[in-house]
């Protein structure tokens, strides 16, 4: 069984996501940015420090790239500024910037071999000769493409032109590098490779990463922290761990993961940190700290992996009826869709273990559905639809 | 039988276009003056071409506007290509389309325009108005083949050479002109054949003082075909094949390099 143990109560002592504005590098202040009277961005603020892994995720459309355009300089903000080591750079044309972007696209120049991609920025600087060859041999060799180097990109694999874009960025050593989805061209396998390779990068180099995604697992298996957005906002910024266990409204639990959503509805308060909730027929503790009024709707938020299915609750564990639906087995998990009987369809997903009786049931087989006290997460409920 | 149709086929097609420009050239070399009979191989119309200082002077002229006018074609129409793919201004549609408009038009209605405009505004038919009027119908053609190479470019080389620090300049030297090499190459000899064969405008537009030679050739055989025309002709043949060699080996070496997928 997973061996985690809920943060939010850890969580909200130390004020999540705010870093000391001293070490910070780049300083983004209530940013705004229309496209023709359409909201891409709206008052965006992020601080991002000395060698952070900044990921920003979000569906297609939410202004996530364009947050990454306006620091890197090819947009012009309508309201707000950005502010690099302090000074503020809003005004600065893309060439004055210390900041290299990693292209979707990769946009290599195709009329100049790898080494010449590379070498491109730092000849503008001035560079040449020894100090020019060593510092694109250096960059070439962080990216393990030293010996393509006389190639032209038409010549190389996604993957490879990958590397010679990012090495053509970092070589020039930025104060933070941005990369806008980097990593969406690839196939799986290749994905995963190099999102291992950019994170050893980013801790050898010590830079600035801000990365730009939809992809939700690869925002929290390689940022320091993630920034999730929704339509033009920031919806929330933490940890990965944050953000996964303890999501700061629905849609951000919807969007990180999948998620079991039980409607309820408050009833009272434990002390401080437990809420008394009535789900279906039942009424449940709930650990929460949140200000939430008797008589509210909530939701009650469960990951698959935090749903047990057995025949034996407990006395003072909470649970519910249901039928198995679907059984498919994952290889080193089992997932299991169940059909409570209250009405909602819900997903767990248990280690397998051969040994376990627990996974002998069948299709059609009525189980009790439960889950370890204070793993749940409680959230107002948005929509009163539900 | 159906192999043999499609050598025959093949084999039409290929008489059809290039049995005319052979006759001329072995024309070119016949003894016989009229080109009724082969009656021997001679040189003699190219001494004789050499020495008519009408059509040395022609074909002098021609080769000079064509250089301009291919030069200056080429030139105006990469930068307003550029301007046309990179940004948004009022008016650039309609910039466009009167572009396309200028390459649909009949020449002989673009020839009288130009012809009424020049003496309008007083310019000297002459070298001059030959040079505007061949840059002004070569102009659409040059802007279509450098936009069409700049639209087969990752829209983001440009944000990624400024990126890392390329100025506007740089940028134009250093990524946005070689890029376009190949398509400005092609514009320019586009338009130097253009200019080189045209008849309708050029000889609206020219005056008695600067003869060119599609004209000169023209007026020439109205009273049969001289053969040092056909010296000349065949003398043209072979330039416009080692143009057409050295663009072909261009493209090649473009495709060597790679193009961005």
């Amino acid at each position: 069984m997973t061996g985690k143990r809920r943060l939010h109560q850890q969580i909200s002592a130390h004020n999540p996501g705010k870093i000391a504005v001293s070490d910070s590098v780049l300083s983004i202040r209530g940013l705004s940015k229309a496209f023709g009277g359409l909201k891409v961005l709206t008052d965006i603020s992020l601080e991002v420090s000395q060698g952070e892994f900044i990921t920003l995720l979000g569906p297609s459309g939410c202004g996530k790239t364009t947050l990454l355009r306006l620091v890197a300089g090819f947009e012009k903000p309508d309201r707000g500024s950005v502010y690099l080591d302090g000074v503020d750079i809003s005004s600065l044309p893309p060439e004055k910037r210390q900041v290299n972007t990693v292209f979707q696209s990769y946009a290599l120049f195709p009329h100049m071999t790898v080494a010449a991609n590379v070498a491109f920025g730092l000849e503008l600087k001035g560079f040449r000769g020894r100090e020019l060859n060593d510092r694109v041999n250096q960059a070439l060799d962080q990216v393990r493409m030293r010996e393509l180097a006389d190639r032209y990109p038409g010549r190389l694999s996604g993957g490879q032109q990958q590397r010679v874009a990012i090495a053509r960025a970092v070589v020039n050593t930025p104060r933070v590098l941005l990369l806008d989805e980097p990593l969406s061209a690839l196939d799986a396998r290749l994905r995963r490779d190099m999102q291992i390779e950019l994170k050893r990068l980013q801790r050898e180099l010590g830079i600035a990463f801000i990365l730009v995604t939809h992809d939700q697992d690869e925002a929290l298996s390689m940022s320091d922290r993630v920034v999730v957005m929704q339509d033009s906002r920031i919806a929330q910024i933490g940890t990965p761990r944050e953000v996964y266990e303890d999501p700061a409204n629905l849609y951000v639990a919807r969007f990180i993961g999948d998620i079991n959503l039980f409607p309820g509805t408050v009833i009272g308060r434990n002390g401080k940190n437990e809420l008394q909730v009535q789900i279906f027929d039942r009424r449940v503790l709930a650990r929460s700290d949140k200000a939430l009024q008797p008589g509210q709707l909530v939701q009650l938020l469960l990951r698959p992996e935090d749903l047990r299915l057995t025949e034996d609750a407990a006395e003072k564990v909470p649970f519910f009826w249901g039928s198995i639906m679907e059984r498919s087995y994952r290889g080193s998990t089992l997932d299991t869709t169940i059909h409570l009987d209250a009405g909602p369809v819900v997903r767990a997903c248990e280690f397998f273990d051969e040994d376990d009786p627990d996974f002998d049931y069948r299709v059609g087989e009525r189980v009790k559905v439960s889950w370890v006290q204070g793993w749940e997460v409680v959230l107002p409920d948005e929509d009163p639809t539900h | 039988m159906r192999k043999s149709l499609r050598l025959l086929f093949f084999c039409g097609i290929f008489l059809y276009l290039y049995v005319p420009i052979a006759i001329l050239i072995i024309n070119a070399f016949n003894l016989n003056r009229y080109g009724l009979r082969w009656d021997g191989f001679t040189l003699k119309w190219f001494t004789a071409m050499a020495a008519n200082p009408g059509l040395m002077e022609a074909t002098r002229h021609s080769l000079t506007i064509a250089i301009c006018a291919a030069s200056a074609a080429t030139a105006i129409g990469c930068l307003a290509a550029i301007g046309f793919t990179r940004y948004r201004f009022v008016g650039r549609r309609i910039l466009q389309g009167t572009l396309m408009t200028l390459m649909m038009a009949p020449d002989i209605i673009l020839a009288i325009s130009l012809l009424v405009l020049f003496v309008g505004i007083g310019i000297a038919l002459g070298f001059w108005s030959l040079l505007l009027s061949h840059i002004t119908f070569c102009l659409p053609f040059t802007v279509m083949t450098v936009t069409a190479r700049l639209q087969g470019f990752d829209r983001f080389l440009l944000d990624a050479a400024r990126d890392l620090g390329a100025s506007e300049g740089q940028l134009l030297r250093r990524v946005v002109l070689p890029l376009l090499r190949p398509a400005l190459l092609s514009s320019w000899l586009l338009s130097f054949t253009l200019s080189l064969d045209d008849v309708i405008v050029s000889s609206f537009v020219t005056g008695p003082s600067y003869d060119v030679l599609p004209l000169k050739i023209f007026s020439m055989v109205k009273v049969g075909v001289k053969p040092e025309v056909n010296a000349l002709a065949t003398l043209m043949v072979a330039l416009s094949l080692v143009l057409v060699v050295i663009s072909q080996l261009l493209v090649k070496e473009r495709d060597k390099n790679g193009k961005n997928k």
